[in-house]
């Protein structure tokens, strides 16, 4: 069964205003427990208003958001439980760092759960080690550090909390590359050990390709796609004209396509291109 | 051709505020010489140093030890810092930030009304610039009605009004979208071609770099290299041990090379690539 | 949501009110509200009346908004009311219970005094609804800047005013951000009780205030690189000139003023 589910979702900004504005348009999909999954579309897709309706901090104009088959604000006393399974990590999330230690701060989501206190702190340690900050960081303040390790302070408090979807917007916006593969690496990890469905909205192609099972697409308050990496990849075309940039190596090989040079597979990481062009090369030679 | 910019001996460092009082050192022994008219782009991961070298472009922090030209004026020189900051103008990262006013185009007068210009020529002035970076039909908007690659358009327009010789750009796109990025990058590629205005680009983004006439690489308040981009990118090994990474072109030649194939290890663009690998099947 | 929220309540148009000069029309505002405080008989009210509704009538805002404005002081009417009810004791006992004692004088009072703070909301609002906060910024710091003399820091209040104006937007929706955000992680802001509601306020407030100094301090340098150096030698790009029709607008301003004066001297 699908872990999160939606139905002719719709959701209207400012109803009955002149700024009335529909930012998601009927849009129907399931996402299955465990997946990677990339979220794309330029600002003003609807991605954003899209991810904030999954743990229920929109409410849907209409239709229904499912949590394990349950319409979410079936009983709307319990909609904070829902932000307890569905955690969301915005953008630039280290501006929400508000306590002195970086302990009490990764703290503050499993404390709002009620969790007694050995709990909170088997949950602070382990998440502070799935995203890589030591223990003796765990003491210090968290404006003492540097913007790489104050982003994944906020990171981890939203992972511990234990939720068994994450969503994270743009977890990699303004690092350095050092900074993004660092917490891309993390983020991996912590996937790998919890197996927890994750979805990660970001503008560059290059590091969807490398993590993503799926892909999901929003343009224009729509869905334009939801599919395994390889067949969005296949359409790089079509989502070139929607605005959204594919990873240059794609372009490369839509190119060699075009000239007569085709390799019969969609090509979006470095690596999978070289060896591709080795195997190539070397059964050229054979024959 | 002539410098614009001169750096010799550049040392910084400044008393870190944790009780011990040793000092920090930012940069350490720069010597950067930058010609009229040229596109540089200064690479390095986050605190290599390279903000606090653009931020002695303008006087805004001033040398530990050495000296900082630009255009013939010393920054250490007070009497002449309005001066220098109209020709070596600034635009930083967060958009919002930059912006005083809560209409476009008084925000580009901002610097003018500041200089005292008569009314007649900063209108005249106002408009070009607004016009110059395509901004003009929003002159009358709130930037709280603009995207973020339009704010950074109105900040460069800010700079332009000033008609400096010289435009600094501190990672101006880092909190952009893919689409606020090319429009950033279009118009000071534009503003570099067609005013001759110096431009130096402080990113950490390669494919940024690899337009440019020159990228000058900093680790560790050093600079490690300097170069065009064909040279530069082409020390794929180098680059990634300082945490930087390479255009994924660039790095599909390096590892074909290092696996025995013939290719160019100057590739920087899809065309090159392109043409590269097809030579590679004998086209 | 909080981004809904207008402030400083402008209706952009291009009416005659709209144009006129702001400084000119901060001036006949200060005149209207001594009008209707000069004239003390229902003849003088009469004539404030009319001008407002004159004034109403050439800006073109829907009557309705005005009635909107009135809305909110609803309760200090009539607290007011029910003051001067109760305790101006002149005239005819009309009604007495204890020792509260209502008189048709104490009546009238408060119905006057009603009506005249209604006309003075109703007035002032016209300057604001008419006005662009930051032209209004404008109109006070040239009105003011013969106060320089007296080294009255004019100019520097108009510029913190001025980026305030800019900032609000930014902030409340930064508010937003942060309060979606630390409800992602538990916290009940809009629901819950009252202590955990006041302590989860801290989790909003401190980054606010982080994020706000931060933007204060990129601000402050940006404005340096653009060589700001406070108020002297400065031009502006904003010009305010007073057309014929300024002075024409005073000039019935004044007049009004006038026949205030002397009808509350007849009657």
């Amino acid at each position: 069964m699908a872990i999160l589910e939606t139905q002719e979702l719709t959701y209207t900004y400012s109803v009955g205003t002149p700024f009335e504005k529909t930012a998601v348009d009927h849009v129907s999909l399931k996402i299955e427990e465990g997946e990677m999954i990339g979220v794309m579309g330029h600002t003003g897709s609807g991605k954003s208003t899209l991810i904030q309706h999954f743990n229920g901090l929109l409410r849907p104009t209409s239709g229904k958001v499912l949590l394990d088959g349950k319409d979410i604000w079936e009983n709307k006393e319990k909609i904070r439980d829902v932000r307890f399974r569905v955690g969301l990590v915005f953008q630039y999330p280290e501006y929400q760092i508000f306590e002195e230690t970086v302990y009490r701060d990764i703290a503050f989501g499993p404390k709002n759960m009620g969790l007694d206190e050995a709990e909170i702190k088997r949950r602070v340690y382990e998440t502070a080690h799935d995203i890589g900050l030591s223990e003796e960081l765990l003491e210090r303040s968290p404006f003492e550090l540097s913007g790489g390790q104050k982003r994944r302070v906020a990171i981890a408090g939203v992972m511990a909390m234990e939720p068994r979807v994450l969503i994270l917007d743009e977890p990699t916006a303004g690092l350095d590359p050092a900074g993004r593969d660092k917490i891309l690496d993390h983020i991996r990890h912590y996937h790998e050990r919890t197996k927890n469905t994750i979805l990660i909205v970001s503008h560059s192609m290059e590091d969807i390709a490398s993590f993503a099972d799926k892909i999901l697409v929003m343009s224009r308050a729509k869905l334009f796609c939801y599919d395994e990496t390889v067949k969005v990849f296949a359409r790089a075309d079509e989502i070139s004209q929607i605005g959204l940039d594919v990873p240059q190596i794609t372009k490369v090989f839509g190119e060699l396509r075009r000239r007569g040079l085709d390799f019969g597979k969609e090509v979006f990481t470095v690596g999978y291109a070289r060896d591709l062009l080795l195997r190539q090369l070397a059964e050229r030679e054979v024959r | 051709m002539e410098n614009i910019i001169e750096i010799k001996g550049l040392h910084f460092a400044y008393d870190a505020d944790d009780g011990e009082k040793k000092p920090v050192e930012v940069l350490r022994g720069i010597d950067l010489d930058i010609k009229k008219g040229e596109f540089v782009a200064v690479l390095g991961h986050n605190g290599c140093g390279k903000s606090t070298l653009a931020k002695h472009l303008n006087a805004i922090l001033l040398p530990t030890e050495g000296t900082v030209t630009v255009d013939g004026i010393d920054t250490k020189d007070e009497d002449r810092l309005f001066e220098l900051r109209q020709r070596a103008g600034m635009v930083f990262q967060n958009p919002d930030n930059q912006i005083v006013s809560s209409i476009v185009e008084e925000d580009v007068a901002f610097a003018l009304e500041n200089l005292g210009v008569p009314y007649e020529e900063m209108r005249r002035r106002v408009d070009e610039s607004l016009k110059a970076v395509g901004m003009y039909d929003y002159r009358l908007h709130s930037p709280s009605q603009l995207s973020g690659g339009q704010k950074q358009r109105v900040a460069i327009a800010g700079i332009i009004a000033m008609q400096p010789k010289c435009i600094i750009l501190d990672e101006p796109t880092a909190m952009l979208d893919p689409q606020g990025r090319k429009e950033v990058l279009a118009t000071i590629h534009r503003m570099n071609r067609e005013q001759g205005i110096t431009i130096v680009l402080i990113t950490h983004y390669m494919d940024e770099a690899a337009d440019c006439d020159r990228v000058v690489v900093m680790d560790k308040g050093r600079i490690v290299l300097d170069n065009v981009p064909e040279k530069v990118f082409s020390q794929v090994e180098k680059l990634k041990a300082i945490g930087l990474d390479v255009p994924q072109v660039t790095e599909l030649a390096w590892e074909l090379r290092r696996a025995g194939c013939d290719i160019s290890h100057e590739i920087i663009s899809e065309e090159e690539c392109v043409a590269a690998i097809e030579r590679l099947f004998g086209g | 949501m909080l981004r809904d929220i207008t402030i400083g309540q402008y209706f952009p148009g291009d009416s005659i009110i709209h144009r006129l000069d702001p400084r000119f029309k901060i001036v006949m505002t200060i005149l209207y509200i001594v009008m209707l405080f000069t004239g003390d008989n229902y003849i003088c009210l009469g004539v404030g009346a009319v001008y407002t509704f004159g004034a109403i009538l050439l800006s073109r805002i829907p009557l309705k908004m005005f009635l909107r404005s009135v809305k909110p002081l609803l309760p200090f009417l009539i607290i007011t009311a029910a003051i001067n009810l109760m305790f101006m004791n002149s005239g005819d006992v009309l009604w007495q219970w204890k020792f509260i004692k209502i008189t048709d004088g104490g009546l009238n009072t408060s119905v006057f005094m009603v009506i005249r703070i209604v006309l003075l909301i109703m007035g002032s609002s016209l300057l604001t609804y008419t006005t662009s906060p930051i032209t209004l910024t404008d109109a006070i710091e040239r009105l003011l800047s013969p106060l320089r003399k007296i080294k009255f820091p004019v100019h520097e209040l108009a510029m913190m005013m001025s980026i305030a104006l800019r900032f609000i937007p930014t902030l409340i929706e930064e508010t937003d951000k942060i309060m979606s955000a630390q409800k992602a992680r538990g916290a009940e802001i809009d629901t819950g009780s009252f202590t955990t509601r006041a302590k989860n306020l801290i989790s909003i407030l401190v980054p606010l205030f982080i994020s706000a100094f931060r933007r204060a301090d990129e601000l402050a340098t940006a404005m340096e690189c653009r060589c700001y150096h406070g108020g002297e030698g400065r031009t502006r790009l904003r010009q305010l000139r007073s057309a014929p029709r300024d002075y024409t607008a005073l000039a019935v301003t004044v007049l009004f003023l006038a026949a205030v004066i002397v009808l509350g001297r007849l009657f």
